[in-house]
């Protein structure tokens, strides 16, 4: 985090990389994180809190081991997103929002993540799961299972 | 080896025609290395650049290609350059906007992930063309594949001397930062960029000043796309006249539309602007027609902010005059294709859900009056519209057209608007009935 801060002409603008950084480790972030940050970056805790609330793409509380974000922009929903989010909810047996008791899953659903034309998608964690059908998401969720 | 991305492409009829240049080596897994990209003529431009062209030659170069912003607005690159004021002793900036954020746009992404050194040339040339020393590609956060991707290349550039101090011998330095975005659709606004680049919120910036003039840490910065900096080498490399050779007269050069939607192949094409819209939707080599041998009811041809285009004008250029002339826009490219069992009201709903998501909240016309179309729009899907609501809809898209700092306030309502003129039976229809009147149930396989 402080090597990658050296790299630009203000401390500042290390702040959206440094919380990129701590909410792949953490899997989100929270104040604790935020005082951290501003004490590597030497920068008041009130300016990273002040970008971590304006984007989205940071949880602020604690999500399960795997984030399941699916996209329900145009793209996909004309190709089913919504059935997709639909049939996520009944194989994990949680509703949109929540996380399995487990503490394995957390499904949400976001906006345009940029894989429009390998629609319907969804992100896990860092990586995306494109062109998907029933079968696939079967098999993405047992492999995550099988792997925790 | 297979791409992290599955994304179908047009690679091989580009790589035949030697028309197009984008796509040529995107199927090439090995093109993300440096030692791949050299073999196939990288880093040549970069390099005849830094031995004997000045900045000016190379503003002159691009000024005369006639090559403009992929990322949306269409403006001339060249032209912009030239905006920085020479005599500025401000250091200055060059930065990359690969925020790509559009719903239905995919294009910057596979360029990113298959052909990052394609990016950092083209950027280099930029930033040697304002005599900027550092520049920044800014990622945008959901793309981890992308911005590791692009480390890895950076580090691969310093270690060949293709970047960082006397490149080549000329006495130049140039250094590149690869920055992590937070996944705000605002951020591909560039004063918004610019805000969060700096570690600010994202909020747009009121111009003037103009970014050349005072953008990162108020000294001078130039943003341009992804695509846009990808075509700079090969302009370098190959002359102004051979780019101008491909087009039209006023939009010169390839583009990459991003296919999205009801068609049987989706994908991102890299064609001549000016080709045929309907082409690319029916032809085999493209969509190859709607899926399940469905009617068409409409398009989306340049991003989910650009007005729509019902069945009977698609006989168009892609291109941004010919687009323009018919009520749309070209935009980033993203052609989103829906078929006749399309409920308007549910695919508007989707949009504005978005626009609402993603404004900034700076301006009021933007950030209540999208809120207020998704609570309308919003009750007339859910079957609680009311007589008068089209009437409304329709006033506070007015309101918010042209009042507001940044175009997002008028993305959010050109295609609320063009949906309402070409299908206001269907809206009045929602109100009066309380329901579709085409059933939208679209399944996942």
């Amino acid at each position: 985090m402080k090597e990658k801060a050296t790299q630009y002409p203000r401390r500042k603008s290390a702040i959206l990389p440094a919380l990129t950084i701590a909410y792949r480790q953490v899997g989100h972030l929270n104040e604790q994180i935020y005082r951290e940050i501003a004490k590597t970056l030497n920068l008041p805790e009130v300016e990273i809190a002040e970008a971590a609330t304006f984007y989205t793409m940071f949880p602020k509380q604690p999500v399960g081991k795997y984030l399941i974000q699916v996209c329900h922009n145009i793209s996909c929903a004309l190709l089913g997103a919504d059935s997709l989010i639909e049939y996520l909810e009944q194989k994990l047996g949680i509703r949109k929002g929540e996380t399995t008791k487990d503490n394995l899953f957390t499904l949400i659903s976001v906006e345009c993540l940029g894989s429009c034309a390998t629609a319907p998608m969804m992100q896990i964690n860092n990586d995306y799961y494109e062109n998907l059908t029933r079968e696939k998401v079967d098999t993405i969720l047992e492999e995550l299972k099988a792997k925790a | 080896m297979t791409f992290y991305s599955p994304v179908r492409t047009n690679a091989a009829e580009v790589a035949k025609s030697d028309r197009c240049h984008l796509f040529k080596y995107i199927e090439d897994p090995t093109q993300v290395e440096v030692a791949s990209y050299v073999s196939h003529g990288g880093y040549k431009a970069w390099r005849k650049v830094l031995n004997g062209l000045t900045p000016e030659d190379v503003i002159a170069e691009v000024k005369s290609s006639g090559l403009r912003g992929r990322g949306g607005a269409g403006f001339p690159t060249g032209l912009k350059w030239g905006f920085v004021p020479k005599d500025s002793p401000k250091p200055r900036y060059l930065i990359c906007n690969a925020d790509e954020s559009e719903p239905g746009t995919c294009k910057d992404r596979v360029i990113l992930e298959r052909d990052p050194h394609a990016v950092i040339e083209g950027m280099a040339i930029a930033a040697y063309s304002i005599r900027s020393h550092l520049m920044f590609i800014y990622i945008r956060g959901e793309f981890g594949h992308s911005i590791a991707t692009m480390e890895k290349a950076r580090k691969e550039v310093y270690d060949k001397g293709h970047l960082g101090k006397n490149i080549y011998g000329s006495g130049y330095d140039l250094d590149l930062v690869v920055h992590s975005g937070g996944g705000a659709y605002i951020c591909g606004e560039e004063t918004a960029l610019l805000n969060s680049l700096e570690g600010e919120k994202g909020l747009s910036r009121i111009r003037p000043p103009f970014p050349a003039v005072e953008g990162l840490y108020a000294c001078p910065t130039i943003v341009n796309n992804v695509e846009t900096l990808s075509a700079v080498p090969h302009i370098i490399n190959r002359g102004a006249q051979w780019f101008r050779s491909m087009g039209t007269e006023k939009s010169p050069g390839s583009k990459i539309f991003s296919l999205s939607g009801h068609v049987n192949q989706p994908g991102n094409y890299e064609v001549e602007l000016g080709f045929n819209l309907k082409k690319l939707i029916y032809d085999p080599v493209y969509g190859n027609g709607i899926r399940g041998g469905k009617k068409l009811k409409g398009v989306i041809p340049g991003g989910a902010s650009t007005p729509f285009l019902t069945p009977d004008m698609i006989d168009v250029s892609l291109d941004f005059e010919s687009l323009a002339s018919i009520g749309s826009m070209l935009g980033s490219g993203a052609v989103i294709v829906f078929d006749e069992s399309t409920c308007i009201v549910w695919a508007i709903l989707k949009l504005i859900h978005f626009f609402r998501h993603e404004s900034c909240g700076k301006c009021t016309p933007c950030r209540d009056g999208t809120g207020w179309l998704d609570q309308i729009i919003g009750a007339i899907e859910h079957g609680n519209g009311r007589p008068g609501d089209i009437e409304k809809i329709e006033d506070i898209c007015g309101n918010i057209l042209g009042r507001t700092i940044c175009p997002l306030g008028d993305a959010a309502v050109m295609p609320i608007q063009s949906a309402i003129k070409h299908w206001r039976d269907e809206w009045q229809y929602h109100i009066d009935h309380k329901q579709c009147l085409v059933k939208t149930q679209f399944e996942f396989k």
